[in-house]
C-alpha cells in the first residue's frame, strides 16, 4: 500500500476517448464494453458504441474468426459516431492483436495480455515471431500485462475452476480501465451482484478480477498518467443508455399505447432483428402478444391477420426475412390494412455477413414487390431516434392505412447512445377510429383528404365485406378485372403514399441553406457525415448535412434543398440506391461515395471525398 | 354453447342459411363439388350460436379460395397457401372470432405445408377446410401432392413420379386436435361434419373429398358413387364399432397391429371383434390415416377430437398473468426503466 502515497501518476483532462476491447468471442468483450459504457453514460459522458462481432457463437479459441470487439468513444464534447480509431486497443490474444492492430495509429496505447502470448496461440494466426518483443509493435505505447497470471492471484482460495478463474480475466482489464480513466467500480460491481445472485462464489470471483484490475493500476508503475474525460454539457433531463433495437421496441409499445390498440408482433429470429423480439416478449402485461412464426412469410401473415382484426399487427426481420415477406407485404398494400415492416439491415447479398452493417435494402423495400405496390418508407438516423421513428411509422400506417417499411441496420440496431428519456405526456395520440357506422360504407370509400379507405374489423355488426388480393373495384371493393379500374386503383394507391409528402416534416439543413456542397445521407451514416460537415465547416468549407428520415415519399422541400448547392454528395453504405432514386426522381446530377465493409463510415473517409469534391469544384471555378 | 361468443343464444336473433349467402354470383365451373361445400357451410353457419359478424372465412389461393366471396360473413381471400398463418394473427388479437380458413390441396399441402402443420401443432382455434381434388384446379390441371403417383397430368404427360402424401396423416404428425374426413356429394354427412368441426375448439383439419368435373373428373367415384358407397366407405362414430357395407355385415378388425377387413357372422366373427373407434386414441387415428381403397374401405367421418388449450388461450393467459404479477404496463415507468441519471 505504501506504493500508492509515494507514486506519482499525473492526470491529464481530454476531451474524448475511444477505446477497443477486443479478444476471443468467449472472452466477454462484449459484456467488458458494456460495462463500460453504462459507466461512462451514468458518469455524464457523451457516449457512442460500435459492437462488431462474429456470426459464429464460437468460433475456436485464438482464431481470427473468433475475433469479438466492442468500440467506444466517451467524451465531454457532443459526439455523433464511436470514433474513427481506438486510442486505446485492449487486445486478449494474438488474434484480437492481429485483427485490430492495423485501426490503431501510431503513438496509440495497446494494452495486451502477455499470457495468450503462446507459440500455440501465436502459430494460430500466423505469428512467425513474437509481435511482443520482436519490436514490430515499437511505433504504438505497447503495455503487455500478465492479465491471466495476475487474475489467478487475485482468485487464490476461491472454488473455482481454471476454466471459471478464465472467464474473468475480462474483469481484470475492465478493472485497469477504470483505473486509467477513473471511473467508479460500483455500478459493475452492482451488476455483478445481480447478474451471479444465485452462485456468489462466481459474483465474488469477477468482482475481485475487477478489483484486482484496477488495483493493478493503481500499484504498478507502469502507467504514468490517468485521464479524467469530464461530464459532457447534455441537455438537463434524465437519461438512459439505449441501442437501436432497445429504442425500437419501446417506440413500438408507445405506438400502442399512443394509438390505444394492443401490438402484435410476429417475427423469426434473424439476427440483427431478434433482440426486439426478445424484448416485446417480455412486455406483456402491455397487451403485447408476440408470435414466434415458423417462417418469415408466416409472421407477417400473421401480422396482416391481426391488422385485419384491429390490433397493430407488426413484423420484424433483416433483408434474407424481408425477401420472403415481399408477396404478403403486396397483400397489406393491396388490402390497404395498416402494418409495420422492421427491417434491420444487415450485409448481404443471401446470408452475407449476418453481424455486420448495410444499408443496402433500400430498393428492396422500396420496389421488391411484384407490380407497383408503394409504401412509405421511414428510416430512423441514431439508436434514440429508432423510438421516435417507430411512433412515426405507425402514425402513418394508420393515418393512410397502409405497411409502412421501418429501416434500421445492425450498427444502428447494436450501437448505444445517452438517450434524453422522453415524457410520455407530451407524445400524440396516433388513434384513429374503426368505421362502425353502416350508413354509406363501402370498404374502399376513401378519405378525401388522405385517401385512407375505413377499418371495418370482423365483429362489426351490418359491416361484412370481403376482402383479398385480387384487384378491388373503386369504391365497392368487390373482385374487378375492368381495365379502367385497375388503372384507377393503381393510380390511387400510388396517390396515397405520394400524398403522405405534405404530412411530414421538411429535409432540414444543417449549415448554411446553400452552398457549395450538400452531404445528403439516410440511416446510421448520420454520425459519420455530421461530424465530417462539422470539421469541414471548421475550416470555413460552404458545407451542409441534410439527413433523410423518411425515403418513401421523401420530404416535399427535398428538390429545392438539393438545388440550392453546386454539388450534392451521397455517402451510402451499399452501392449507391439513395443515389440512384436521388437522379431519377429529380434529374439532378448527385455523386455517390459507396463503401460496403460491413461496417460504419469513418469520419475522415465522408471529410476525404468531401475535400475531393470540394477541390473540384475550385477548380471548375478558377 | 360455445365460451366464447358473447351473447347467449337466445338472445340472438335467429339466423337461417340464408342469412349467410352473399350478394355476390357464385363462378365455379357448373357441377364442380365446391358448390355443395359451399351450400353445406351456409347450412350449418346459424348453429353454431355466433352472430355473423363474429364469423370470418380465410381462403387461400385456388378454387376453393373463392368462397368467402360467397358467404356474408367477414371475409378474407389472402395469398397461396398462407391463409393458417392469416388466421392465425386473427384468432391470436381477436380470440372472440370464429375464424374458418378454406384451403385447397395445393395451396395446403404444397405452398402451404408449412403454415397447415404448424398452425395444426399450435392447437390454433380455426377450422381449416381442404377441398381435395387431386389436381391444381385453378392453375388448369397440374398435378398436386394429392395426385396419384403415375397420374398424367399437364404438368405430367408421362405420369407424376411424385408420391402422393395422405392430408390426414400430415395433420396427425402436426398433431391436430380435430380431425375428420367427408365427402361433397354426402351431403348430411359433410354437414354433420361441417357441425362437428364448428363445435371444436382448437386446431380442426377437415377433408372433403371434392370433384373437380373439368380436370379431375370422377377422382373418387369408385368408392363415392351412391351404388357402392356403403361398400367402399367406413363411416366412423366415437364409441361405435367400424362396421359398414349395404348390408352392415363387414368390419374392421386388428390382427396384431394389422387392420383386416372381416364379415361379421362368418368364421364365428362378432361385432364383439372389430375395433371400436376411439376419438382419442392416435394410433386408430394413424391407422384410419392411411387406409384408403381400394385395399380397405375408405374412412369418413371423425378420426380424432382430443381437447387441450388453444392458442389464443395460452397467449392471453400469459398477459393475464403478467399484468396480475407486474400490474398493467405504464409506458412512464417503461421509459424510465434500466439505468438512468440525470443531467443538472
Ligand atoms: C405464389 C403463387 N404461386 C402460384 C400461384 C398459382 N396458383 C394459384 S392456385 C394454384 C394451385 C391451386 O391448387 P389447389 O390448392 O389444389 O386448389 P384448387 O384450385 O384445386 O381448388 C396455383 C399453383 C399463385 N397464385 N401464387
Ligand atoms: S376447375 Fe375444377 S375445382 Fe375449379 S371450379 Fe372448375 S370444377 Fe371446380
Ligand atoms: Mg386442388
Amino acid at each position: 500500500m505504501t506504493a500508492v502515497e509515494e507514486r506519482k501518476t499525473t492526470e491529464r483532462q481530454l476531451e474524448r476517448v475511444t477505446i477497443r476491447f477486443a479478444g476471443d468471442s468467449g472472452d466477454g468483450m462484449q459484456l467488458t464494453g458494456t460495462q463500460f459504457t453504462r459507466t461512462a453514460a451514468v458518469f455524464g459522458n457523451d457516449i457512442s458504441t460500435y459492437p462488431d462481432f462474429p456470426a459464429e457463437i464460437r468460433a475456436p479459441a485464438g482464431s481470427l474468426p473468433g475475433v469479438s470487439g466492442f468500440q467506444l468513444s466517451f467524451s465531454s464534447t457532443e459526439i455523433h459516431t464511436p470514433g474513427d480509431e481506438p486510442d486505446v486497443l485492449v487486445a486478449m490474444n494474438p488474434a484480437a492483436l492481429k485483427a485490430n492492430i492495423a485501426d490503431l495509429p501510431s503513438g496509440g496505447a495497446l494494452v495486451v495480455n502477455e499470457d495468450a502470448f503462446t507459440p500455440a496461440n501465436l502459430g494460430k494466426v500466423g505469428y512467425t515471431a513474437n509481435p511482443l518483443i520482436d519490436g514490430s509493435l515499437s511505433k504504438y505505447n505497447l503495455f503487455s500485462i500478465p492479465v491471466s497470471t495476475l487474475n489467478v492471484r487475485a482468485l487464490q482460495g476461491l472454488e473455482l475452476t481454471n476454466k471459471q478463474m478464465d472467464l474473468t480475466k475480462n474483469f481484470f482489464a475492465l478493472g485497469l480501465m477504470f483505473w486509467l480513466y477513473e471511473r467508479s467500480m460500483d455500478a459493475t460491481l452492482a451488476w455483478i451482484d445481480e447478474k451471479f445472485s444465485k452462485r456468489p462464489v462466481i459474483a465474488e470471483g469477477n468482482k475481485r478480477a475487477l478489483k484486482a484490475g484496477y488495483n493493478f493500476g493503481e500499484t504498478t508503475e507502469i502507467f504514468h498518467e490517468r485521464y479524467i474525460v469530464p461530464p459532457a454539457h447534455l441537455k438537463p433531463g434524465r437519461y438512459r443508455n439505449i441501442t437501436g433495437n432497445e429504442a425500437a421496441a419501446l417506440g413500438f409499445v408507445a405506438a400502442s399505447q399512443l394509438a390505444e390498440r394492443p401490438l402484435f408482433y410476429g417475427s423469426y429470429p434473424i439476427t440483427p432483428a431478434s433482440d426486439i423480439l426478445h424484448q416485446l416478449a417480455g412486455y406483456k402485461n402491455f397487451g403485447v402478444k408476440t408470435f414466434q412464426a415458423e417462417d418469415e412469410i408466416a409472421a407477417i401473415g400473421a401480422a396482416i391477420g391481426a391488422s385485419y382484426g384491429g390490433a397493430l399487427g407488426m413484423t420484424g426481420t433483416s433483408g434474407p426475412g424481408v425477401a420472403l415477406k415481399s408477396e404478403a407485404l403486396g397483400l397489406a398494400v393491396m388490402v390497404e390494412l395498416p402494418l409495420v415492416l422492421i427491417d434491420v439491415q444487415r450485409a448481404g447479398p443471401s446470408t452475407g455477413m449476418p453481424t455486420k452493417t448495410e444499408q443496402a435494402d433500400l430498393l428492396q423495400v422500396m420496389f421488391g414487390r411484384n407490380s407497383d405496390s408503394p409504401i412509405p418508407i421511414v428510416a430512423p438516423a441514431t439508436p434514440g431516434e429508432c423510438f421516435q421513428y417507430a411512433i412515426e411509422a405507425w402514425r402513418l400506417a394508420l393515418k393512410y392505412m397502409t405497411p409502412v417499411a421501418f429501416l434500421s441496420d445492425a450498427f444502428l440496431a447494436t450501437g448505444a447512445e445517452p438517450w434524453p428519456i422522453p415524457d410520455p405526456d407530451t407524445l400524440q395520440s396516433i388513434a384513429v377510429p374503426n368505421r362502425t357506422e353502416k350508413a354509406g360504407f363501402y370498404p374502399y370509400l376513401r378519405d378525401p383528404e388522405t385517401l385512407a379507405r375505413p377499418w371495418a374489423v370482423p365483429g362489426t355488426p351490418g359491416l361484412e365485406h370481403r376482402i383479398g388480393g385480387l384487384e378491388k373495384a373503386d369504391v365497392l371493393g368487390n373482385v374487378s378485372y375492368d381495365p379502367d379500374n385497375h388503372h384507377t386503383m393503381q393510380m390511387l394507391r400510388q396517390a396515397k403514399v405520394a400524398g403522405i409528402a405534405a404530412d411530414i416534416p421538411p429535409l432540414e439543413v444543417h449549415g448554411a441553406p446553400e452552398g457549395d456542397l450538400l452531404i445528403l445521407g439516410w440511416g446510421s451514416t448520420y454520425g459519420a457525415i455530421r461530424s465530417a460537415v462539422e470539421r469541414l465547416r471548421a475550416r470555413g468549407e460552404t458545407v451542409s448535412h441534410a439527413h433523410l428520415r423518411h425515403l418513401n415519399p421523401f420530404p416535399a422541400n427535398t428538390e429545392s434543398v438539393l438545388r440550392s448547392f453546386r454539388r450534392v454528395l451521397i455517402p451510402e453504405l451499399n452501392l449507391g440506391q439513395l443515389l440512384m432514386l436521388v437522379r431519377s426522381r429529380y434529374l439532378i446530377d448527385a455523386v455517390g461515395y459507396n463503401r460496403v465493409r460491413g461496417k460504419p463510415f469513418r469520419i475522415v473517409e465522408i471529410e476525404a471525398e468531401a475535400n475531393r469534391l470540394l477541390a473540384e469544384l475550385k477548380v471548375a471555378a478558377t | 354453447m360455445t365460451e366464447t361468443t358473447n351473447a347467449s343464444p337466445l338472445d340472438l336473433p335467429v339466423l337461417t342459411r340464408k342469412d349467410f349467402v352473399s350478394d355476390q354470383e357464385v363462378r365455379w365451373c357448373p357441377g364442380c363439388g365446391d358448390y355443395s361445400i359451399l351450400a353445406q357451410t351456409q347450412k350449418v353457419m346459424p348453429d353454431f350460436g355466433y352472430p355473423k359478424e363474429n364469423i370470418v372465412f380465410i381462403s387461400g389461393i385456388g378454387c376453393s379460395g373463392r368462397l368467402p366471396y360467397y358467404m356474408n360473413t367477414y371475409g378474407f381471400h389472402t395469398i397461396h397457401g398462407r391463409a393458417p398463418a392469416i388466421a392465425t394473427g386473427l384468432k391470436a388479437a381477436r380470440p372472440d372470432l370464429m375464424v374458418w380458413v378454406i384451403t385447397g390441396d395445393g395451396d395446403a399441402l404444397s405452398i402451404g405445408g408449412n403454415h397447415l402443420v404448424h398452425s395444426l401443432r399450435r392447437n390454433v382455434d380455426i377450422r381449416i377446410i381442404m377441398f381435395n381434388n387431386r389436381i391444381y384446379g385453378l392453375t388448369k390441371g397440374q398435378a398436386s401432392p394429392t395426385s396419384e403417383f403415375g397420374k398424367v397430368t399437364k404438368s405430367s404427360p408421362y405420369g407424376t413420379i411424385d408420391y402422393p402424401v395422405s392430408p390426414l396423416a400430415i395433420a396427425l404428425a402436426a398433431e391436430a386436435s380435430f380431425i375428420a374426413r367427408s365427402v361433397d356429394t354426402h351431403t348430411e354427412h359433410l354437414q354433420g361434419t361441417l357441425e362437428a368441426a364448428g363445435k371444436h375448439h382448437g386446431s380442426t383439419f377437415v377433408e372433403v373429398l371434392q370433384n373437380c368435373n373439368i380436370f379431375n373428373d370422377g377422382a373418387f367415384r369408385d368408392f363415392t358413387d351412391r351404388e357402392v358407397r356403403d361398400d367402399r366407405m367406413l363411416a366412423l362414430t366415437h364409441g361405435k364399432p367400424m362396421i359398414f357395407g349395404k348390408d352392415r355385415d363387414k368390419g374392421i378388425r386388428l390382427n396384431g397391429h394389422q387392420p383386416e377387413i372381416v364379415t361379421i357372422g362368418e368364421n364365428g366373427i362378432t361385432e364383439a371383434n372389430l375395433l371400436v373407434h376411439d376419438e382419442t386414441d392416435p394410433l386408430i387415428a394413424f391407422m384410419l390415416a392411411h387406409i384408403y381403397w381400394p385395399e380397405f374401405p375408405v374412412p369418413v367421418g371423425v378420426i380424432r377430437r382430443i381437447h387441450r388449450p388453444t392458442h389464443d388461450r395460452l397467449i392471453s393467459e400469459q398477459i393475464e398473468q403478467a399484468i396480475a404479477s407486474r400490474g398493467t404496463g405504464n409506458l412512464r415507468r417503461l421509459l424510465d426503466g434500466g439505468e438512468t441519471w440525470t443531467v443538472e
